[in-house]
């Protein structure tokens, strides 16, 4: 008796991790998609971050053989790539899946089997991506992995000078996630203006949600071009076609032009949801409602329209008539204002507000600081002449890297620890997220600060090594150094991730007395998200319920 | 106001919102728009730019046929979702297998001209900057009507067999939004290949 109870749980146990996998595999949830995504993209994270790390070793010092050049262009390749596509992407329409219905009061997204699709192709693209290191040698001395950089420039991508079928895997993994993230795009659309609970017009959606709005539409209109460019290429290697061949009449700069049309809009797609999570964190750790959400959305909005028109600034130093370097300039300058009133709403929202700097709200300060930083060498990179001077160099890896990492990498750790207790049902450590927090923001610091100087000193970017004597070693050295504080900081996070989440406290419904509608539902939600339709009166509908006798709706 | 009044919920009678299908095809459509759009560019700036022959004006002849075809079918398929809505299937079957007959008779003819082009004129992808950009902004969207095609031809089965009733109007719409887009680009593909182009 004693021995058939011990074998029926565990029995039934094993038969339960079956039926788990085939849950998660086949599942339309949005929850549990939006969960897949971010799984995923962290692990991307983690070999995009090796990646950066092998770079580093090999540029500590001059001179160094620790890698081959060939290695090298690879690394950089695979790393931006991935960075873009299968790391930023996937890890915003994550939080997006997973957040978007729960605010707007849903069910689900507006087509959940479509949006299955979305998250499949994104992660085949990615794994397709790296297959190449399996299968992209056909060629001896072609090269196993794609090495013609994330923007590979023509004719660098054609069959006579990327033999063999690493361009190719690159070529198709950004097609086949080019599809996923449209469709994906599509559904935050539908489901936005299609599924929203009874009372919530536009003007009362959280900024999240509007955010998601534009950025879905953003993902139309930009990752488009890229998926019709990169049928050309595929016609170009594959069907002989000369769209990119100079020998047949063919242009290289239009291949600049398709990218980047892509390209640049893909910043925004990337970093208004990060918008997004500062926009819903900054107020409930300020205790004060948002400043200025009309203004919010306008600027939002008008970054989105402003940001189709910017792509050749990409190609200053490739030679354009003046009236489309000043366009180009102007346009690219012109950013920086929406973007701007946006600085200031979050700071007018924390001015005055009794602030609680929990860790997101860490996170979210951090954010504010270098992403100010990284727009500001922004547009002094938008001023053409200056960037005559700096196109290429290290000052550009610098800028971006900015954004990319003190703006959307910061605000991602944000949100992690704002819902991770939503989405788990346990709080992150806070003495752990402070540590993390601190050793990121010094490993930061000293990586990308000291980025600038040798790029202002002349040292371009890719070069696999460079000699001694230039004075570029001890600013590339502090820069590897910092790498080890970065991933410290990483090790931590994960840490508390595990450990949160098998021990960490119980974070019930609503731990940061939030107004927004996930936080009334349980931690983690159930299926089916609200046992009843919420009805809202007004942006904050949570503060509505807590405080009857002076309600928001009153106001608004 | 107390705590419970602001629970309840709203009258969902007062709560109208797009429907999602339509509002998903037309982001559907704006995505698509932007791939033809790079398509057309890339045309457009290579009109005149082949090293070599041969040239638009020696090859190509102005499907007229086929370009009727699929502009008629536009207004077939809104005939036919008109029928439905009012409750007349006889008449939307009708309709819904003209208009498929007709996108067949433009594909049909597409079929002809690349027939013609590459074996009696050996004139292909490969051949020039024209060709190039010729067969895959043709073909781009002739793909299109080959999908718009299976979706008719899977809509006219479920209709033989009784299956569409007139509260499947709002999806059959939602189709024909396609078809119509398929049909709108095929005014600037047609305008660029045909009339600029050449």
């Amino acid at each position: 008796m004693a021995a058939s109870t011990d074998s029926l749980p565990r029995f039934a146990a094993r038969k339960n991790a079956l039926a788990v996998i085939y849950e998660w595999l086949g599942t339309a949830d949005h929850k549990k998609i939006g969960l897949m995504y971010i799984v995923y993209a962290l692990v991307f994270l983690v070999v995009m971050g090796v990646e950066a790390v092998l770079m580093r070793i090999q540029l500590a010092h001059a001179n160094s053989s620790f890698l081959s050049p060939e290695v090298f262009n690879r690394l950089f390749t695979l790393h931006g790539t991935t960075g873009v596509f299968f790391v930023g992407m996937p890890i915003l329409f994550g939080f997006g899946n997973y957040l978007v219905p729960l605010m707007i009061g849903a069910r689900d997204m507006a087509y959940p089997r479509l949006n299955a699709f979305s998250f499949w192709m994104t992660a085949f693209g990615g794994l397709l991506l790296y297959a190449s290191f399996f299968a992209g040698n056909s060629v001896a001395q072609a090269g196993i992995a794609p090495d013609v950089g994330w923007f590979a420039y023509a004719p660098l991508t054609a069959t006579a000078f990327s033999p063999g079928h690493s361009t190719d895997y690159w070529n198709l993994a950004l097609l086949v996630a080019g599809v996923g993230s449209i469709s994906g795009g599509v559904n935050f659309i539908a489901t936005i203006l299609g599924l929203r609970c009874p009372g919530m017009t536009l003007s009362r959606m959280p900024l999240l949600v509007w955010m998601n709005l534009v950025m879905g539409g953003l993902v139309l209109v930009t990752i488009s071009p890229l998926t019709a460019a990169q049928l050309m290429l595929l016609a170009d290697r594959y069907l002989g076609a000369h769209f990119f061949d100079p020998q047949a009449g063919g242009s290289v700069v239009m291949w600049m032009h398709f990218f980047w049309i892509f390209g640049h809009p893909e910043v925004y797609v990337l970093i208004i949801p990060c918008f997004a999570f500062i926009s819903e964190i900054v107020p409930v750790f300020s205790r004060k409602a948002i400043f200025g959400y009309p203004a919010m959305v306008a600027a939002t909005t008008s970054i989105g329209f402003v940001s189709l028109g910017v792509w050749a600034h990409h190609l200053f130093t490739i030679g354009m008539p003046s009236y489309g370097n000043a366009f180009f300039v102007l346009t690219t300058m012109v950013v920086a204002v929406p973007t701007g009133i946006k600085i200031f709403n979050w700071l007018a929202t924390m001015w005055g507000g009794r602030i609680r700097f929990a860790t997101p709200m860490l996170f979210a300060v951090g954010f504010l600081f270098q992403f100010l930083i990284g727009g500001l060498t922004g547009i002094m990179l938008a001023t053409a002449p200056f960037d005559w001077q700096l196109a290429n160099s290290y000052f550009v890896v610098a800028h971006f890297h900015y954004v990319i990492v003190g703006g959307i990498l910061f605000s991602i750790f944000a949100a992690f620890y704002y819902w991770f207790p939503k989405m788990t049902g346990r709080l992150l450590n806070e003495t752990l997220g402070k540590w993390n927090f601190w050793i990121l923001l010094v490993g930061f610091h000293l990586t990308f600060d000291t980025m600038y100087v040798p790029g202002l000193l002349g040292m371009p970017r890719r070069i696999y090594t460079y000699e001694a004597g230039r004075g570029w070693e001890s600013w590339n050295l502090i820069t590897s150094i910092g790498v080890i504080f970065q991933g410290v900081a990483v090790l931590i996070f994960v840490y508390n991730m595990v450990w949160s989440y098998l021990r960490g406290p119980l974070a019930g419904n609503d731990p940061w007395d939030a107004w927004t509608l996930e936080w009334a539902t349980t931690s983690p939600p159930p299926e089916y998200n609200f046992a009843q339709t919420p009805a809202v009166r007004s942006r904050r509908p949570l503060w509505d319920i807590k405080h009857p006798e002076d309600p928001d709706s009153k106001y608004e | 106001m107390s705590a419970t009044e602001a629970n309840i919920p709203l009258g969902e009678a007062a709560w109208e919102l797009p429907s999602r299908g339509k509002v998903g095809m037309g982001s559907l459509i704006v995505a698509e728009s932007a791939i033809f759009t790079i398509f057309v560019v890339a045309y457009i700036f290579y009109i005149g730019k082949s090293l070599s022959g041969p040239t638009p004006r020696e090859v190509l002849r102005v499907p007229i046929v086929g370009t009727i075809c699929l502009l008629s079918s536009s207004f077939t398929m809104h005939w036919a979702i008109a029928a439905l809505r009012k409750g007349r299937s006889g008449a939307f079957r009708a309709f819904w297998f003209l208009t498929f007959l007709l996108g067949a008779i433009f594909i049909g003819g597409t079929a002809i001209e690349w027939h013609h082009l590459i074996y009696q004129e050996n004139f292909t992808i490969q051949t020039n900057l024209f060709g190039t950009t010729y067969y895959s902004l043709v073909g781009l969207h002739a793909s299109h009507v080959i999908v718009g095609l299976i979706g008719l031809a899977v809509i006219m089965i479920l209709a033989v067999l009784g299956k569409i009733r007139p509260e499947h109007t709002e999806r059959c719409e939602v189709f024909s939004l396609y078809w119509h887009f398929v049909d709108a680009v095929w005014v600037v593909v047609f305008t660029t290949v045909y009339i600029v182009g050449r």
